[in-house]
């Protein structure tokens, strides 16, 4: 498959781990920040060709992993109580919320449909006037523009019974979080390639510069990845800080300002609270109060929902880079994909699930 | 394929545009779909006789196997819920190493399925009848409320006569077996996915809906215990299939991904959803175990044979019992697990 192929080439991969092998004189600890990162390591065994030196941990960059699970609730309580059409990404349908999940909600009867764009949601809205749509709008500045445009689309349409759930995070102020931590690690980052294709690389230059941290904005396949580790180490290796651009065959200098022009028309940043993390400063978006009426959260009266927040769950920790899936107590035994204490046992990009999937590590 | 069938033999009369109940009453309707539908569509001597059941006999050994259908959309690129009622239960009987003789053929139907869509269907059911030598002997029509079904359902249940040489079962595999597939995996669940309601994509993928009864009965007459076991790959893909082989056994199992073959469409498809191919549905693919000084005759049997796109992917070993470990394309190793449930589209 053109684009892809090349990619995935099992020479240029061979290349490459030489060329890491080669350079490596001592332990490195870089994260990979996106999920999408963790499962294409896992899922093509790279973690074990890489060099006994260099250390892999696994980031936040996973959205459905970071979103919290009182907002898990309140998309159950719009699905079961207010009776709305609740339309998600199929990701989140299996991550745990105190009392259910999305998709025990459906099972039950609520009407839970799985999307892949917010704007089929709009669509449905459309087909369905005496019902209330609401989209969980969920997701890093990838998805940000879709659930914007979504709400441009609802409005200029004068489509009054779509809303969104809104739950986005934003990256570098997650990196920040993860370098001012008192036990980091890390000591250089690979940068989710296409958060950077929306936003840009600008947003990371005061992270290099502040910390002395080299960053390497990076893709998905396996030659990406090997070719970001390679960039990195060797900034490393140097004693170099910089921010450098591996997947500049879709990322550039300034991103896409289009992208942009639309979740600055609809969003705001705002604090938002990481599940297992913290409440981090700035780290998110919400809707401007132009667009409040677009807000699930201020049509519905949604009551205190008394979300548990502790079942045994490690995902701070994971999220983090802390502690790696296997040595939480919990994996692989009280919490499967079928039976998920948290996220990242269930969601495609979850570091967990990928190594419950993928690793050879004997699960009971 | 259905379209010459339409030509040689146009839809009757029926006194409804769409199923109703009636039609289900055991009355007058139910006669009048019955006569001019179904066994004018499907006869055979012992159809015709219109008893409760069938009676006949068959010598040998012989296969029994049955299953229900209930896809949707039940019309797809590439086949219809009918032609997939009759393939799959003739595959399963493939896989006992049986030559399926006789079916039954079970409808459930939806108040308000149009006439048209059920002549269709049926139509299909006669042609992958008369492509796999099968005959419909006995069968049943029941009618439910609309929003009671999701317009047809379909049970078929086949009897076969199991093949001289066949040895196939779980106490045949053995470490060292080679493991086979005769095309390539994912079309039929990407071939459904492209209408699923939200998911409208267009592609030229068609389901790979297939009688597999022709190549294993001739494989069985080449190469006789030299087969070991076989599954037809169908819900949760080859990832399944080989995990349910691996998890049965004391024994292993090696993949090698670059041998699997994938479609270019199905795989670019399954890269846009977020998809892993080896979980997708199929219903034309099965898997051989095979002896291992077997398997390059066989390969070449079978590529030459109507599937050239046959490949070796793996085999039995006698190390990590319990597990499928697969080596990646760009060489590195990973366990291939048990899907957990349905695979859920990703979010980016």
């Amino acid at each position: 498959m053109k684009y892809l192929s090349e990619y995935r080439d099992p020479e240029l991969v061979d290349h490459l781990l030489k060329e890491i092998h080669a350079i490596v004189t001592r332990d490195w600890t870089i994260m990979e920040v996106c999920g999408g990162q963790t499962h294409s390591l896992v899922k093509n065994g790279i973690l074990n060709m890489l060099p006994d030196k260099v250390h892999m941990v696994h980031g936040p960059g996973c959205p459905v992993c970071v979103t919290p699970q009182s907002l898990i609730d309140k998309a159950v309580y719009l699905a079961d109580e207010a009776a709305v059409i609740l339309c998600s990404y199929g990701d989140m349908l299996r991550v745990p919320g105190t009392k259910k999940s999305l998709l025990e909600a459906k099972a039950g009867g609520a009407d839970v449909r799985i999307l892949y764009s917010p704007l089929e949601a709009v669509n449905i809205a459309k087909d369905n006037p005496d019902k209330e749509v609401v989209f969980f709008a969920v997701g890093f500045e990838t998805t940000a523009p879709a659930n914007a445009l979504s709400v441009i689309h609802a409005q200029k349409a004068g489509i009054n019974n779509y809303s969104i759930l809104t739950s986005h995070v934003l990256v570098p102020p997650a990196i920040e979080a993860i370098v001012n931590d008192p036990g980091n690690v890390v000591q250089g980052f690979l940068a989710a390639g296409h958060v950077c294709t929306i936003m840009g690389m600008q947003e990371y230059v005061p992270i290099v510069e502040k910390y002395k941290l080299p960053i390497v904005v990076t893709g998905f396949e396996p030659v990406d990845l090997l070719q970001g580790i390679y960039m990195l180490l060797l900034q490393l290796e140097n004693g170099e800080y910089k921010l450098e651009n591996q997947y500049s065959r879709v990322v550039s200098e300034e991103g896409n300002p289009a992208a942009q022009q639309t979740i600055a028309e609809v969003f705001e940043v705002s604090d938002r609270e990481w599940r297992g993390i913290a409440t981090i400063p700035k780290s998110g978006y919400e809707l401007k109060a132009d667009y409040s009426r677009f807000d699930a959260n201020v049509k519905f009266q949604i009551p205190d929902l008394q979300s548990m927040k502790d079942n045994g769950c490690i995902a701070g920790e994971i999220l983090r880079g802390k502690k790696k899936p296997f040595e939480c107590p919990q994996f692989g035994k009280q919490c499967t994909p079928l039976n998920p204490l948290g996220a990242p046992m269930v969601s495609s990009e979850g570091a967990c699930a990928a190594y419950y999937h993928f690793s050879n590590i004997a699960v009971v | 394929m259905s379209d010459t069938f339409q030509l040689q033999c146009p839809m009757p009369t029926f006194d409804f545009d769409a199923i109703n109940l009636g039609h289900g009453s055991g009355g007058i309707l139910s006669q009048r779909l019955l006569n001019s539908g179904v066994f004018d569509v499907l006869k055979n001597d012992m159809l015709n006789e219109r008893h409760d059941g069938a009676v006949f006999e068959l010598p040998g050994k012989l296969a029994f196997s049955t299953d229900s259908y209930v896809v949707s959309p039940i019309i797809f690129p590439g086949g219809n819920i009918g032609d997939l009622a009759v393939n799959g239960t003739v595959n399963d009987l493939a896989m006992c190493g049986a030559k399926a003789k006789y079916l039954s053929l079970s409808f459930i139907l939806e108040e308000g399925l149009p006439m048209t869509t059920f002549w269709q269907i049926l139509s299909s059911i006669k042609m992958a009848c008369d492509a796999a030598g099968v005959q419909v002997v006995t069968g049943d029509t029941k009618v439910v409320e609309r929003g009671k079904g999701d317009q047809i359902f379909i049970n078929t249940s086949g009897i076969g006569q199991v093949h001289a040489k066949a040895a196939l079962g779980w106490s045949s595999i053995v470490p060292g077996d080679v493991i086979l597939i005769n095309a390539p995996i994912a079309a039929h669940g990407i071939a459904i996915m492209s209408l699923r309601s939200g998911l409208e994509f267009e592609t030229s993928i068609t389901s790979d809906t297939c009688a597999l009864h022709h190549t294993v009965l001739q494989l069985l007459d080449e190469y006789g215990d030299a087969l070991h076991f076989l599954r037809d790959a169908t819900r949760g893909g080859l990832a399944s299939v080989l995990n349910e082989i691996a998890k049965d056994g004391s024994q292993g199992i090696e993949l090698l991904q670059k041998n699997i073959p994938v479609d270019e469409q199905v795989s670019g498809a399954c890269e846009m959803l977020g998809l892993d191919p080896l979980y997708v549905a199929n219903e034309g693919v099965f898997v051989l175990l095979a002896k291992a000084d077997a398997a390059a005759n066989i390969l070449r049997s079978m590529q030459s044979n109507g599937w050239p796109q046959a490949a070796i992917v793996g085999k039995v070993v006698a190390e990590h019992a319990g597990q499928v470990i697969m080596q990646s394309s760009i060489g590195g190793r990973r366990v291939v697990n048990m899907l957990p449930g349905e695979q859920l589209p990703r979010i980016c």
